[in-house]
């Protein structure tokens, strides 16, 4: 039998064959996974609860659909974490905050069915930026979560939880969310693969909404075949999703290993944007990302100078955006009919209102809510949203000036490593600042992809980041998958998950 | 004395009867306990989305149909933003800037009125319905059952001028979307609700003055008496030196008065914007033409083809399509066998008289129904019995709710024909009033009237009155 430990600090491709073989059953795993993620979390805090019973049951039944010789189902068997603002029924979902502390789920997300479906067991629900609103992983009413590298140090948010489970090797791969870069930026700064799909490729349906027009659901993993795998279980038409695509969507595993196995980077032209290394990028993100660069051109990549001019609007406009869509999005969190209600007497209906609110919701959050209503309010609408929404139909425009020259975008995800908690959390806009590279793809509704490219002088890991034409995931996957196979250096797990995971 | 206008717009809200709600696969219907007809979406719960729903969609183009509106091809849906407890998203969903319908018109006779006139609609657009709360002294109950229930509203131009004019256009708006198969109208159940917008101004002042919203008054004599108090309200506060507050009120029935509710000052900033998890609706001109074709017919062309098929006066046709269930049992009379213009007198006459009598005349209540009538109208055509007679017979079936067969061989009310039994009864006339028998044969004709009486009498109406009048004729 093989070693389930082993087996969770190894790659994706020898985990999924080792379950279709039956060396490990899923109930190993999983019971090692649970084991992992309990142990690690009083250092972590990557999650908010576990789900045993669940897992166990699915465990049980992919066992018994595993005694079946394949073809299976890519993720058939293989424990998973679901980030807590992905409603799992019957656990709590409290994306993080006072406000749903006690909300438990009446109904499954789409993603949580599509996960049961494919016979993932899931393991727990992931610590989360509240309301998935910011990039470090501090604004969380459960508390902080830690970088399994240097646990004096962030491992990026909103998907932070989800981001060190994964690290951490507790589970091989976890759903997180990214409206701005939540799941790309987490992954950069804690050395795994994560995707956000295609805006429509994946429903919303049972996911608490942050920024409607922006937020996509998608898998963070220790390999882009694990995310392949993830991708799979989750994407496609749901009926419940108005804005969900029915485009049909590949069997993202079988094609991440063809396009792999095939060597399909061949003569891609891979687009680096000029205005991607101006100041603000860490120095030796820079050369990591250059590396990186290099090594797409051995793959046989040819990289092409491009611009992306309008990238430095993204940042205003994402926050005018994404603020004003919150503020309607989180106006149902009010005391009335779920969640936190202030238990302060009240004179009127409106100081309920306030008080709730104000209990129940932390500091970022009333920040957003209040910066959307402004951008929305009559007199302020035209300056604010309906400018916002023009110059974004720009920004999609450059990009598709951009992929005319070029088949994939490249450049680094993030502007820096992992850096320290209390660092950047007194300044609201030094932290925006961590998502520059990644808010123009959630503007424009691109796929968007972060991998482990090389690790700091203090070993901390540099992502870099690749952005593909809409609904070419496959692409991305694929160069994620060929860059790891020439570089299965960055693919090490931390000391952290070497140890056991705690 | 300065003589004033009156400016009167109305918004009409009218639930659409799709199965189920708006945006969800909730069933959508009145009436059943709190709280049982709410889902994930129509609760507003976390990770919930709208998803529309087509059969609305239809319901909506047609009532834009029916009223002579422009269908765009486009339109958005927007987030209308408020917080109260039947709201649970804390936004509505509804159409701001580019609505389903534009423009279109209702022409009304107002009573008292010497010509039609044709009153301008504005717009008309989808949104969803909120919850219903119910206020008590300590507490505020929720019933979120009519949450996400799909709703047009129809707004007019403020082209009214009376009350009786407003009374007028909502009775005919009312008409219409029964008619279409729209909405059921029924204004206890609140599935039609109007709201008043009242102004008033000097009389050939074009600017128009301050206005209040008159809101929550479920009755079209109440809107009626309400926008009337408020006109004299406004002119009163106006002449006395006063200024109109820009405000929404309600109606006290009891009082007999308009009260503030709130400040329309304070009104909200909607903070509208368009929603990001509907895609703009767009329609192409075949659904809208396949929409027009299946419409079912409206009160003008049944108002026209009634005239022509069954040859009816324009006032009977005009009182029988005045009311869609009421022209539906017409019809089925007739179907049923009886003659046009015989069932269009005994429903306008017999029937409407009896139902008049109830809180509210509903002929789908009628405990006599089309086929009932038919035969009663058909048994006086064949002579079973007589007219008069009919009318005993039809105030025992609207109260026993049986066949006209069994109340007449019960009570033995068929007609006689048979001379012999006429004659006996004559004669024993012809021997009791002696005085009236010489008359006429002195030349006293109204004396034969006299008689034929008195033989009904003594028949207790069984007789067939012609047959009377003959025989009794022969012999005297």
């Amino acid at each position: 039998m093989a070693d389930a430990s082993q087996l969770l600090n190894g790659s994706f491709e020898d985990l999924r064959r080792a379950l279709d073989n039956g060396t490990v059953s899923s109930e190993t795993l999983t019971r090692e996974a649970l084991r992992r993620g309990k142990a690690g979390n009083a250092d972590l805090n990557a999650y908010i609860s576990f789900t045993d019973e669940l897992a166990l049951g699915q465990a049980r039944e992919a066992d018994e659909r595993l005694k079946t010789k394949g073809p299976h189902a890519p993720l058939l068997g293989v424990p998973i974490g679901v980030k807590d603002m992905i409603l799992c029924q019957g656990y709590r979902a409290t994306a993080a905050s006072r406000m749903l502390e006690n909300f438990v789920a009446p109904y499954d997300a789409t993603v949580v069915k599509g996960l049961k479906l494919a016979g993932a067991p899931i393991v727990g629900k992931l610590n989360l930026d509240e309301f998935a609103m910011g990039s470090s992983n501090e604004n969380s009413a459960m508390g902080p979560v830690r970088n399994p590298w240097d646990l004096s140090r962030v491992p990026g948010g909103s998907s932070g939880g989800s981001a060190a489970a994964v690290a951490a090797r507790a589970v091989p791969v976890a759903l997180g969310t990214d409206t701005g870069g939540s799941i790309r930026q987490p992954a950069a700064l804690t050395g795994i693969t994560g995707i956000k799909p295609t805006y429509g490729r994946v429903s919303r349906y049972g996911v608490v909404a942050f920024a409607s027009s922006l937020d996509q659901v998608g898998p963070m993993g220790v390999d882009a075949l694990a995310c392949a795998a993830a991708l799979e279980a989750i994407a496609g038409h749901d009926a419940h999703d108005a804005t969900s695509s029915t485009r049909p969507h590949p069997k993202f595993y079988q094609e991440t290993l063809a396009f792999r196995d095939a060597h399909k980077l061949k003569g891609l032209r891979v687009g680096v944007p000029k205005n991607y290394f101006g100041a603000g990028l860490n120095g030796e993100v820079e050369a990591a990302v250059r590396a990186a660069l290099a090594t797409l051109e051995q793959a046989g990549a040819r990289l092409v100078d491009i611009e992306l001019p309008l990238n430095d609007y993204a940042l205003p406009v994402y926050y005018l955006i994404a603020t004003s869509e919150a503020s309607s999005n989180l106006a149902r969190y009010d005391g009335i009919h779920y969640g936190y209600r202030s238990q302060h007497p009240c004179r009127d209906l409106h100081e309920l209102y306030a008080r709730s609110r104000a209990e129940g919701f932390g500091e970022e959050v009333r920040l957003r809510i209040l910066t959307g209503t402004y951008a929305l309010s009559s007199g302020y609408y035209d300056a604010y949203f309906r400018k916002a929404a023009q110059v974004r139909a720009l920004i999609k425009q450059d990009y598709e000036k951009a992929f005319a020259q070029c088949d994939l975008i490249a450049g680094p995800t993030a502007p820096s490593t992992a850096f320290k908690l209390g660092e950047k959390s007194s300044d609201p806009l030094t932290m925006y600042l961590s998502d520059v590279y990644t808010l123009a793809t959630n503007l424009a509704g691109l796929p968007g992809l972060s991998l482990n490219c090389a690790f700091d002088a203090n070993k901390l890991p540099i992502g870099l980041q690749l952005q593909a034409p809409w609904w070419e995931e496959t692409r991305l996957l694929g160069a994620a998958a060929i860059f790891q196979k020439l570089r299965p250096d960055t693919l090490a797990p931390p000391p952290f998950a070497q140890k056991g995971g705690g | 004395m300065a003589a004033w206008e009156a400016v009167i717009g109305l918004e009409v809200h009218a639930q659409l009867l799709s199965r189920t709600k708006a945006f969800c696969h909730v069933e959508n219907v009145f009436g059943v306990s709190e709280n049982t007809r709410v889902g994930p979406v129509s609760g507003g719960l976390p990770g919930a989305l709208p998803v529309l729903n087509g059969k609305a969609v239809e319901l909506a183009v047609r009532a834009g149909l029916a009223l002579g509106c422009r269908i765009n091809r486009r339109s958005l849906f927007a987030r209308k933003n408020y917080f109260y407890p039947d709201l649970p998203k804390g936004y509505q969903i509804s159409q701001f800037d580019q609505p389903l319908c534009s423009g279109g018109e209702i022409t009304i006779e107002a009573e008292g009125a010497s010509a039609p006139k044709r009153v301008r609609l504005e717009r008309i657009h989808m949104e969803e319905d909120a919850g219903k709360s119910t206020h008590f002294a300590q507490s505020t109950l929720v019933n979120l059952n009519r949450s996400g229930v799909p709703l047009v509203e129809i707004v007019s131009m403020p082209d009214m001028r009376t009350p009786q004019e407003a009374s007028a256009y909502l009775r005919k708006l009312h008409a219409i979307l029964l008619y279409a198969e729209v909405c059921d109208g029924n204004l206890e159940e609140g599935n039609f609700r109007c709201d008043a917008n009242v102004s008033v101004r000097p009389l050939g002042e074009s600017k128009l003055g301050t206005r209040t919203e008159l809101k929550n008054i479920n009755s079209f004599k109440f809107i009626e008496k309400a926008i009337e108090y408020e006109i004299a309200r406004q002119v009163a506060l106006i002449e006395g030196g006063g200024k109109v507050a820009q405000e929404t009120r309600g109606w006290d029935s009891a009082a007999g008065k308009t009260y503030s509710m709130r400040s329309k000052e304070e009104a909200h900033d909607y903070r509208y914007f368009p929603d990001p998890d509907l895609p703009p609706l767009l329609l192409e001109a075949e659904y809208i033409e396949r929409i027009r074709k299946e419409m079912p017919e409206l009160p003008e062309s049944k108002r026209a083809r009634f005239v022509a098929n069954y040859a009816l006066s324009e006032y009977d046709a005009q009182v029988l399509t005045s009311d869609k269930a009421l022209a539906a049992y017409f019809e089925a009379c007739v179907q049923a066998g009886a003659h046009a213009k015989q069932a269009a007198n005994w429903i306008q006459s017999e029937l409407l008289r009896e139902l008049k009598k109830m809180e509210v005349a509903d002929i789908r209540q009628s405990p006599v129904s089309a086929e009932q009538l038919a035969k009663l109208i058909n048994l006086i055509e064949d002579g079973t019995i007589s007219g008069k007679i009919a009318k005993e017979v039809f105030q025992e079936m609207y109260a026993t709710r049986q066949d006209p067969e069994p109340i007449i061989k019960e009570r033995g009310l068929v007609q006689v024909s048979d001379s012999a039994a006429i004659e006996q009864w004559v004669d024993e006339v012809i021997a009791e009033h002696p005085g009236p028998v010489a008359d006429y044969r002195a030349g006293k004709q109204q004396a034969l009237g006299y008689l034929v009486g008195q033989v009904m009498k003594l028949c207790q109406g069984k007789a067939k009155p012609a047959l009377v009048s003959e025989i009794l004729r022969k012999k005297l």
